[in-house]
């Protein structure tokens, strides 16, 4: 499913090379739910963005779904998240003033499907995220945190994903929230979701059944939960 | 795709009012502004060139010159020096006349029923409607033939016929007296809008021959108005023309000449020289509005787009590709600089029309100042509203995500 091969990834600027990622290495399965932690500078954000399809490695290969991701150009990339990759950020990235419904659906737009089927899909998603049926068409802004993650979360599903990338997806939320967000990851994983979790805190860590700790920008250990 | 296009414009320009109504009013403003201020440049030219034409053009003047009594010289024109002969002369001898029309003009009482008025009475020949470029509302002017046989006829400036018959009664057919003669008004002249001392609205038009026995008595004549073919043969004209009047008033120097001759260059040099700067001032001010409105415009447009980076970045993120991004702002910019150009224009059409109506400015609304405006704005508009939206969706997602 996943396969990161010697994964490099070297910020220059001026004169000042930062090594972000120093060659990483791990595959995942279909159907894994799999948490990668490391404290803040560990250069997790950087994996997450190339594991996104968001940035590309400086080197090394990245071979997501049998394609190798680091050679394609800015449209491919584009249609490989729309495609393979949900992404759920920390900072929920709703579209301010906007309904929840259309949240849920802009993935789809120029994607052909007509829109009766849409809002069928984008209906269904946010059920199985856990929204309230009456806050579906509600405006993005009007929403609590956990409601706007669940949204995140539901947009995320709208194009069946491969994969569905959380970066910290617990960060601006309270612990009782936090809780609700990561046991709805769990149960899309138990449906047969591959799940990437990005983090800083173990609690949040240990919903995976398999822990990646990075440090320095290097795989510090990789251990079944 | 299309369809998607158009409903996330909508949405989008939809989503925030007051953004869009602002980025709008902009434009509306700048458009609206640029067209009023070039209607009423356009149209204060325009009006000042027709009061000049007015005038009649390529017009020389002929006026006796000032009559000596007793060793006091008297006010120019005052003097009695010029005859039918002269006007023969200068018929005959000079070329490239188009017409000629003497004058002989008097101040007389002039009543019809119980109403009475005191104006400038005109006793000229046909040619004068041509040469001063008198064009009639109803009725006539007179014929050479009415001319010759010293017909009793009249006509009328509009300040007169007002005068005299109200504003609603049609004078063409009915008489007045003027100085106890009775006439026959055949025709009104159109409304010159003059005012004042020398106002060409309030004057009475008879035949030439008719004035000098009815009511001058004598054949001497004020003056000589003539219309020459064209601009570039005024100086010659003016020289041939001294040079026969010299010659049949037997008068060796020019210096002792009793008659004055006028040419209308002098006064068409002067308006053309205050048209010329209306024009210069009122463009350089329309050309200002548009700067500002283009600015103003450039402004709403980079921090509309530049706050909108980090919904930019999501659209890529999920997976939008940069082409429907660019179309999508594009086709925003455009549909705001559409709307506001219309508003604009509509509202530059209804300003200029106030304008008019409450201050009695004349206005001219001209097509190019239209597309001008329009074409600066929308081009500001979509330029500013598109490129930074290029540069936002050529940024990687995560830099555009981060954007703040």
């Amino acid at each position: 499913m996943i396969e990161c091969k010697n994964i490099q990834k070297i910020y220059v600027n001026g004169d000042v090379e930062t090594k972000a990622l120093k060659g990483i290495s791990f595959k995942i399965d279909k159907g894994e739910f799999v948490s990668i932690i490391g404290p803040s500078g560990s250069g997790k954000s950087t994996l997450m963005h190339i594991l996104g399809a968001l940035d590309s490695p400086t080197d090394g290969t990245y071979f997501l779904d049998g394609a190798e991701v680091s050679k394609l150009d800015d449209d491919e990339l584009s249609d490989l998240r729309r495609n393979k990759i949900g992404f759920v950020f920390q900072s929920f990235n709703l579209l301010p003033r906007t309904s929840v419904m259309r949240n849920v659906m802009m993935p789809l737009i120029y994607s052909g499907i007509d829109r009766t089927k849409r809002e069928e899909k984008a209906r269904e998603c946010l059920r199985y995220a856990g929204m309230d049926e009456d806050k579906f068409y509600n405006l993005s802004n009007q929403l609590s945190g956990g409601q706007m993650q669940r949204v995140a979360i539901a947009r995320a599903l709208i194009n069946d994903p491969a994969i569905i990338l959380a970066d910290e997806p617990t960060g601006n939320l309270d612990t009782k929230t936090s809780h609700l967000v990561m046991n709805a990851l769990k149960e899309l994983n138990d449906k047969g979701h591959t799940v990437v979790l990005i983090t800083h805190e173990m609690e949040v860590a240990q919903y995976a059944n398999r822990i990646i700790t990075i440090r320095d920008g290097e795989i510090e250990s990789d251990k079944i939960n | 795709m299309f369809k998607d296009l158009i409903q996330e414009v909508i949405w989008s320009l939809m989503g925030n009012k007051v953004r869009s109504g602002l980025t709008i009013l902009g434009i509306v403003i700048g458009i609206a502004s640029v067209i009023t201020m070039v209607g009423i440049g356009q149209g204060s030219k325009k009006s000042i060139e027709t009061q000049i034409e007015s005038i009649g053009s390529n017009l020389i003047m002929i006026m006796p010159g000032s009559q000596s009594v007793g060793g006091v010289r008297q006010s120019s024109g005052s003097a009695q020096t010029l005859t039918e002969e002269d006007v023969s002369a200068i018929k005959d001898k000079v070329d490239n006349i188009k017409a000629i029309a003497p004058s002989v003009t008097g101040n007389y009482q002039i009543t019809a029923k119980n109403n009475n008025t005191r104006t400038q009475v005109i006793g000229t020949t046909d040619d004068y409607a041509m040469v001063k470029n008198v064009t009639l509302d109803s009725g006539l002017f007179f014929s050479e033939n009415q001319v010759r046989s010293s017909a009793k006829v009249a006509v009328i400036g509009p300040d007169t016929s007002e005068s005299l018959f109200g504003t609603e009664a049609n004078p063409v057919g009915q008489t007045i007296r003027i100085n106890n003669v009775i006439f026959q008004v055949i025709g009104v002249t159109t409304a010159k809008g003059g005012s004042g001392f020398n106002n060409q609205d309030d004057v009475v038009y008879v035949p030439m021959k008719t004035s000098q026995n009815y009511l001058a008595g004598n054949d001497y004549i004020s003056n000589i108005n003539i219309t020459v073919e064209t601009q570039d043969a005024m100086t010659q004209a003016q020289e041939d023309i001294q040079a026969v009047l010299l010659e049949t008033h037997k008068i060796a120097s020019t210096d002792d000449a009793d008659f004055r001759i006028m040419n209308q260059n002098e006064i068409i040099s002067t308006a053309s020289s205050i048209t010329g700067t209306i024009t210069i001032l009122l463009s350089s001010i329309a050309g200002i509005s548009l700067l500002v409105g283009g600015i103003g415009i450039m402004n709403m447009m980079l921090t509309t787009v530049t706050e909108r980076t980090r919904e930019i970045g999501l659209r890529k993120a999920v997976g939008v590709r940069k082409f429907y991004i660019n179309m999508q702002f594009l086709a925003e910019a455009i549909t705001l600089t559409f709307i506001g150009g219309v508003t604009g224009v509509i509202l530059g059409f209804v300003a200029s029309y106030l304008l008019t109506v409450f201050f009695s400015l004349s206005s001219s609304i001209s097509l190019s100042s239209v597309l001008l405006s329009f074409g600066v704005s929308a081009a500001v508009g979509i330029i500013f509203g598109f490129y930074p939206a290029r540069r936002a969706a050529n940024l990687s997602p995560i830099e555009a995500l981060r954007y703040e």
